[in-house]
């Protein structure tokens, strides 16, 4: 586990203080609005629908059992008894007022956590891979490189002031499980040769306009990741157009300059760079490294006992093989049918906590499909842990099914939004469960925005839903086919949109069609959906067109 | 060149050190419930009451004004959006549906 050395700790506990004096002088009235609105944003602190938000980041989706324990905290003291994890691996108190945010920042600030950079046009959060060290497909643990980034990018001078936002994802598995290919730089490690590098992608993202990654370079030696980002981060830099936000992201600037031009003045950039790069990256790497490395795993028997059939089906969707064959790596769904996707209440965090304490060697993750994970359990342990979750409503056995929506806060919290997400993902997960064909329907992937800007992933649903204001009145777009991995693509819009009581019928009878038209339960909603195209699927959606046809 | 007929508006915004929701009445004050907001009935008086929020910098922030329609309670939300922010989210009990 990565610990902030005191350089972080006295920067973070700098930034506090200036803030706390900042509230204090808007709040006396020294500072107008207009003054104070990019110094709370470049603190996490958003003005939402109903109250001030604050977003609070978990590097690359790594938290240790203290650090969680004070995310219950803070819910507890300065929220209402819950927090909200987003698909870029941070964590959203809905109601903080604004004379706490500085206690709140304090006590993040205790165990190395901050809000730094989760706003304004700057590097945000890098994310990984949630199996990370554990996973058994991954080349490397992506962590390190990941944390390497976080230090180069935090504070960086000349980076504070992007044209837009930038997001950098990292993954050590061929698999992807970080979405690398919708962020503005993937880096996905591969081996070439017994040698290990980056594939670097540039170029993705949803929002407005989505776009798929582009590889800039096949393998970038570990050595010239820093001098190679920058050398990214400097072209859209000079390039990137500040005339208009919608164009702003690199995304735009890829697509307007061409992948070829892009890479040219990229490599170019690099080269007047490189030499400027000397070795202290590398040491800090291999510092960094060992703060990573793996606990010292007990043994354990393999095989265990599944005949209990509730276990049986947590095994089946919430538990992915490790590395080693008596650990299991454990998905703890916090999307139990009907419940908000994403939020847990502090009993909830302070029991994962616990748990991860007794069972996975205190390590916990969040993953960006909004879910907690514990990275490393016997098998042994699985029966022991999955009763306890049990007990606190965190055993629902859906992950990767149906009802592990991603949906973002939409108009229920979010100033921006055009329609709620929220209720849509309950009531769909509730329906699903109601018709009990879930575990029949098998890997399906249904993510739910509010609004254009696509925070809840929708663009890359096996079915995405979009929700839309038409006329003063909720209206839902549905996109078929995205794919969010290591195949991505955008989804295709299906058809005319439908309305808030509309929406939950129309899935409802696009899984049942898919239940129809599938080969046999080995083929996914996806896969049929790519051998079919969408024409049966539409039939379904949209039944009186057809009516009207025939 | 035609111009929009004036729609009577609430003048709103978001007390500054709470972030709640709050309506300005007609006695100049900050209040939570919607229904006892002032409905804003003439355009001149739209623009007053904007002045003197945009002057309460202090106290609320992120004034704005918004169509409303009249109710037998009082001011009643014409879109969804000021519905929720009228009552609170759908999710959990924890706007203003709490003291509701
Ligand atoms: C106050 C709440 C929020 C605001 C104001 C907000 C704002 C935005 C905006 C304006 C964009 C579009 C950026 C662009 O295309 O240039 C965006 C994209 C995005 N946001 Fe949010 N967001 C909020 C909450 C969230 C939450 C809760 C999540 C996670 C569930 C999230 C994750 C993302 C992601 C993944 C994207 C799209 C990826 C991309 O950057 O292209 N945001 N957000
Ligand atoms: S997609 Fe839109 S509604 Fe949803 S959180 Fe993002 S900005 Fe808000």
């Amino acid at each position: 586990m990565y610990h902030y050395d005191d350089f972080d700790r006295a920067f973070v506990a700098e930034r506090n203080a200036q803030f706390r004096a900042q509230v204090e002088r808007r709040l006396d009235g020294s500072l107008t609005e207009e003054e104070f609105k990019p110094l709370r944003l470049m603190n996490g602190v958003y003005l939402q629908l109903h109250a001030y938000m604050l977003r609070v980041a978990i590097p690359y989706g790594t938290i240790s059992t203290p650090q969680m324990r004070v995310l219950a905290e803070l819910a507890e003291r300065w929220d209402k008894g819950y927090g909200h994890f987003t698909t870029r691996q941070n964590i959203q108190y809905n109601w903080p007022k604004l004379v706490d945010i500085p206690d709140m920042l304090d006590r993040l600030g205790d165990v190395g956590m901050h809000a730094i950079q989760t706003s304004g046009n700057t590097i945000r959060n890098v994310t990984a891979d949630h199996f990370a060290g554990a996973a058994r497909d991954e080349v490397a643990d992506p962590r390190p490189y990941a944390e390497l980034l976080r230090q180069w990018s935090t504070d960086h001078p000349e980076f504070q002031f992007l044209p837009r936002k930038f997001k950098i994802a990292v993954t050590g598995a061929p698999n992807d499980r970080a979405v690398t290919r919708a962020h503005d730089i993937g880096l996905v490690l591969r081996e070439r040769n017994g040698e290990i590098g980056f594939e670097v992608l540039i170029g993705g993202g949803l929002g407005r306009t989505p776009m798929i990654g582009k590889t800039v370079r096949d393998f970038l030696p570990v050595a010239d990741l820093l001098p190679y980002c920058e050398a990214i981060v400097s072209v859209y830099n000079r390039l990137g157009r500040r005339d208009n936000k919608y164009k702003a992201r690199i995304k735009i600037t890829v697509h307007e300059t061409g992948i070829d031009e892009m890479r040219r003045q990229i490599e170019a950039s690099f080269a007047e760079l490189r030499p400027l790069f000397d070795d202290t990256a590398m040491a800090a790497l291999d510092r960094i490294k060992a703060q990573f490395a793996l606990p010292s795993f007990l043994n354990g028997p393999t095989e265990i006992d599944l005949s209990d059939p509730v276990l049986r089906s947590f095994v089946d969707t919430n538990v992915t093989p490790h590395k080693r064959d008596d650990h299991a790596i454990v998905t703890i769904s916090l999307k139990a049918h009907g419940r908000t996707p994403g939020d847990a209440s502090a009993e909830q965090m302070r029991v994962m906590a616990d748990l991860a304490e007794r069972y996975a060697y205190g390590e916990l993750r969040i993953s960006h499909e909004q879910n907690v994970i514990l990275p490393h359990v016997r098998r042994g342990d699985l029966a022991a842990l999955h009763a306890a979750l049990g007990a606190v409503g965190l055993g629902t056995a859906n992950v990767g099914l149906a009802s592990d929506i991603i949906a973002c806060p939409g108009m229920d919290y979010c100033a921006l939004a055009t329609a709620r997400s929220i209720p849509v993902a309950q009531q769909i997960a509730m329906r699903i469960d109601e018709m009990g064909i879930e575990h029949d329907i098998g890997a399906l992937k249904i993510k739910i925005s509010g609004c254009i800007n696509a925070c809840g992933h929708h663009h890359v649903g096996h079915i995405g839903i979009l929700g839309l204001d038409r006329a003063g009145v909720e209206n839902y777009q549905i996109t078929l086919g995205g794919d969010g991995t290591e195949r991505a693509a955008i989804g295709e819009r299906a058809g005319p949109g439908f309305a808030y009581d509309e929406i939950v019928p129309a899935v409802e009878r696009l899984v049942l069609a898919y239940l129809d038209v599938r080969e046999d339960a080995g083929e996914t909603f996806l896969d049929a959906y790519r051998r079919l195209g969408p024409a049966p699927f539409k039939a379904a959606l949209y039944p009186e067109e057809k009516r009207d046809a025939a | 060149m035609s111009r929009r007929p004036f729609t009577p508006k609430v003048l709103t915004a978001n007390l500054l050190r709470e972030g709640d929701v709050v309506y300005l009445d007609a006695t100049d004050a900050w209040v939570a419930d919607l229904h006892r907001a002032e409905l804003i009935e003439h355009e001149a008086r739209a623009a007053d009451r904007l002045a003197f929020a945009e002057a309460q910098s202090s106290r609320v922030v992120g004034a704005y004004l918004t169509d409303m329609k009249a109710g037998p309670n009082g001011p009643e939300p014409v879109h969804f959006r000021e519905g929720f922010r009228a009552t609170g989210p759908s999710n959990y009990p924890h706007g203003k549906q709490a003291g509701a």
